[in-house]
């Protein structure tokens, strides 16, 4: 069923921290997730149960708002990857820590991915987000064309644009710390997603030692034998108690600090776009001042409409993106305290 | 609720292992059946002890004194100039002329065992400061043998001698030519090594060589510790020369591309052979019961230290890993500007390094206490089966005796139409000799049986205290490990707590 989304800002009418993701449903290889939030107005709650495919509408939509000033500078939240009921090993590998556990920590990727799109000032007025938060019919199915997010024309340019000197030095630090940033943040998440693994494997062997243990048990009236086999059998159980340890322990990391990780490096991806997107604005304000002097007379006119609408295209952005960065710092915070405070063991 | 569950589930496995531990206090009940049974040994030699005890008790003596090349046993601690250097026969091999003296030695190992048997057993070895000597391709490792002990039969109550590993072998292979046929489980010597001894050789100073020594120092200690723990071998000269003489001559027979190693391989391939053709009437079902038990416990054991390896692997790839995530949060911990944050993410690494190093002794735990002890007992095991193997040959030997006897005998029936008087006498010496040696056969077989029966029963009783020994302290260690976990985190929640 399509719906007709209104290109009219709005103002969002659940409670932003109150969006959970409490359930998720498998279907064959669909899967559906159940969404819960709070209504403003405080008289009770929104249920909806939204696909894979619904979130990509939402992100869809967010994109394609050509008109709001400034959008480009917005750090959009980022959306995890499309998760599959029979995984590949790319697949796998793509998703990281989202992969580990049952679907919990990717249900809470998607929530974090929707409180953050609700409480940020810009995107949340977006009439997406409310069809898409509180509608009971599935929002409309069919792609946005006009998308400003180009991704593979991006990634050739990419290699150009990035190393372009900036004009602000606000700014300049910013992408540089960024790049330093999302590279560690990607090695420590890969290097913590081995120390899962491992956990994982030692508990599957524990369990082996548990079960090859069990086997040694004698049945016999020799006191020997049967001193031997309540040795094994004590031992057994230790061995698949620890093998429970290990396993919650994984769990537990993956939940929390391999969440945290996984969270804060996709941020910092997107915000690194988002400087990108930036940089290509400067690139193109630049191109058009160059143009302005180069044009001649009969052509200068439109040429200073253009570099002006590349100025203000590109203030806007900046604006939007200095407020974006320095909320960045407030927005991180909170996952790693949530990471580190409530599970730590190893 | 989510801050406390994992120490929670922490605190519970503690508890777990604290009731695991009080399994510690189950060995009284167990001792006390130790005695007990222990005593029980000896008078079950009702059969033909009697006799022989009162005959050539003093016999044994005289016989020793005359002919040094019986290995015979003597409690007054024989001076080690009466041990000759024993010939090459690392091969077993029955020794059929000298099977008088092996009687008259049993019975006075029985007596020795009965006046005995309530002492304690107070002897510590202990294996240690390896030392590289010599250079090059004829480099070895001289360990040292260090023995605390306060039993009569050695000269001092503390000493030191230095060894290398061919001695160790020498031992073995001289323990097992004396003692295997007739039936005692001599513990087995550690396993040679090419590959491992020739990179210590050659030099090579690094973690696999350290790893190599270490091991081997290790599995020097317990195999003798395992010898000396059995009560016939304790006493032998070989042994006591071993641990005290200061000079040991080399044994050339150990080495694996000498003569006597190929005579060995030879006969080894010949004993399968013999094995396979063998069938022997099995009178006692004590006999088949015992062979299937150890057949079992054979399978269980390597499949047991399979599982344990694996384990051991994973610990050393969880120690690494969580090294190399120590260093990638450091970095991290260094690019990030948030003070708080920055802070605890140092901290972080530094928590994981020293989990790291946590991890890594629980891997050596793991492999030191729980793998070595399952090899050294599936090694054991051979032994044991070899035992068996050898009560088959006895047998053999005393059936293929009567065979000759029965044919001797038909011989001579058949001489006694035909006027040959002398032939006649000399069948009829042939005959008499047959007898003995049958009768000797006999005798041969029962006593090897009686000595597997006790040697089984030791062997089971030591194999529980081993596990139960091994278990708890490897317990103990998993304790300690968690422990020292917990403190490390605790230490780390107030920084984790303060970063907003």
């Amino acid at each position: 069923m399509m719906e007709e989304v209104k290109e009219t800002a709005s103002v969002l009418s659940v409670h932003d921290d109150s969006i959970k993701v409490t359930e998720v449903l498998k279907d064959g290889d669909t899967l559906t997730f159940i969404i819960v939030s709070q209504k403003l107005s405080g008289t009770g709650e929104y249920h909806v149960d939204r696909t894979y495919e619904d979130f990509e509408w939402l992100q869809q939509h967010l994109f394609s708002q050509g008109d709001v000033p400034g959008i480009q500078g917005v750090i959009f939240p980022p959306l995890p990857a499309k998760p599959q009921v029979n995984a590949s090993p790319r697949s796998i590998k793509q998703l990281g820590f989202l992969a580990l556990g049952e679907c919990q920590p990717y249900c809470k990727a998607l929530e974090t991915f929707l409180q953050q799109v609700a409480a940020h000032s810009i995107l949340s007025k977006n009439k997406a987000v409310e069809v898409f938060l509180t509608s009971s019919d599935p929002p409309g199915r069919q792609k946005v064309k006009k998308n400003i997010f180009n991704r593979l024309s991006q990634a050739v340019e990419e290699m150009r644009k990035e190393g372009h000197k900036d004009v602000d030095e606000f700014f300049q630090n910013e992408r540089d710390h960024n790049l330093v940033l999302t590279g560690c943040t990607k090695t420590a998440a890969e290097k913590f997603l081995d120390v899962v693994a491992t956990e994982q494997k030692i508990a599957v062997a524990c369990g082996h030692f548990s079960t090859a243990l069990h086997l040694c048990v004698e049945p016999g009236e020799d006191p020997d034998k049967q001193a031997f086999s309540r040795v094994c059998v004590k031992l057994s159980e230790v061995f698949e108690s620890i093998k429970k340890n290990m396993t919650s322990v994984a769990e537990n990391n993956v939940n929390t600090l391999g969440l945290g990780l996984d969270l804060e490096s996709r941020y910092q991806e997107a915000e690194r776009e988002m400087l990108f997107r930036r940089t290509c604005k400067l690139v193109e304000l630049e191109n058009a001042q160059r143009n302005v002097e180069k044009a001649k007379p009969v052509k200068k006119a439109a040429m200073e409409e253009v570099k002006k609408a590349a100025e203000t295209e590109f203030e806007h952005t900046s604006g939007v993106a200095k407020q974006e960065v320095k909320s960045t710092i407030n927005n991180c915070i909170p996952h790693f305290h949530v990471s580190f405070h409530s599970g730590l063991v190893c | 609720m989510k801050s406390d569950s994992p120490l929670f589930l922490v605190a519970q496995d503690l508890t777990l292992f604290c009731i695991c531990v009080n399994v510690q206090s189950q060995p009284a009940s167990l001792a006390a059946e130790d005695i007990s049974t222990n005593s029980n040994g000896p008078k079950q030699d009702s059969l033909f002890d009697d006799d022989p005890e009162d005959l050539f008790a003093e016999a044994t003596e005289e016989v020793s004194l005359d002919s040094p090349e019986r290995d015979v046993l003597l409690s007054d601690g024989p001076s080690p100039a009466i041990t000759p250097i024993t010939p090459p026969t690392s091969v077993i091999t029955p020794r059929i002329g000298h099977t008088h003296d092996d009687m008259f030695t049993h019975s006075s190992f029985d007596e020795i065992e009965e006046e005995e048997g309530g002492d304690s057993f107070d002897i510590h070895i202990s294996v240690s400061d390896p030392e590289k000597v010599g250079d090059g391709m004829n480099a070895y490792m001289a360990y040292k043998v260090t023995t605390k002990t306060s039993i009569s039969l050695f000269k001092r109550n503390e000493f030191a001698v230095k060894r290398r590993f061919s001695d160790f072998l020498g031992l073995h292979s001289k323990l097992a030519s004396k003692y295997l046929h007739i039936g005692y489980i001599v513990p087995p010597a550690p396993e040679k090594s090419i590959v491992g001894m020739t990179k210590v050789k050659v030099g090579k100073e690094d973690q696999s060589s350290n790893e190599f020594v270490e091991k081997r120092r290790s599995a020097l200690e317990r195999y003798l510790m395992r010898t000396v723990k059995h009560p016939i071998l304790l006493k032998d000269p070989d042994v006591l020369q071993f641990l005290e003489s200061s000079e040991l001559p080399r044994a050339v027979s150990t080495q694996a591309l000498s003569s006597a190693g190929l005579l060995r391989m030879v006969n080894k391939a010949a004993d399968a052979v013999n094995k396979m053709t063998i069938k022997m009437n099995e009178s006692d079902a004590w006999f088949e019961e015992k062979q299937q038990h150890f057949e079992n416990l054979d399978v269980q054991l390597r499949k047991l230290h399979t599982s344990v390896e694996s384990l051991v692997c994973h610990r050393k790839e969880l120690s690494v890993n969580t090294a190399q995530f120590a260093k990638s949060a450091a970095m991290l911990g260094n690019s990030e500007d948030h003070t708080a944050l920055s802070r605890a993410l140092s901290q972080l690494a530094e928590v994981e390094e020293k989990i790291d190093q946590l991890h890594q002794d629980q891997a050596n735990a793991d492999f030191y206490l729980f793998s070595e002890l399952l090899g050294d007992y599936v090694r054991l095991l051979t032994a044991v089966k070899g035992v068996f193997d050898h009560r088959m040959k006895t047998w053999q030997k005393w059936q293929d005796s009567q065979m000759l006897l029965q044919k001797k005998r038909e011989a001579e029936a058949k001489l006694q139409f035909t006027n040959k008087p002398d032939k006649l006498q000399q069948a009829k010496d042939e005959i008499k000799e047959l007898e003995g040696k049958v009768q000797q056969g006999e005798r041969d077989f029962e006593q090897i049986s009686k000595t597997i029966r006790k040697e089984v029963s030791r062997f089971e009783k030591e194999r529980v205290k081993d596990f139960k020994t091994i278990i708890i302290k490897y317990l103990e260690s998993l304790v300690q490990t968690q422990q020292q976990l917990i403190k490390y985190w605790e230490a780390f929640l107030p920084e984790a707590k303060a970063i907003s």
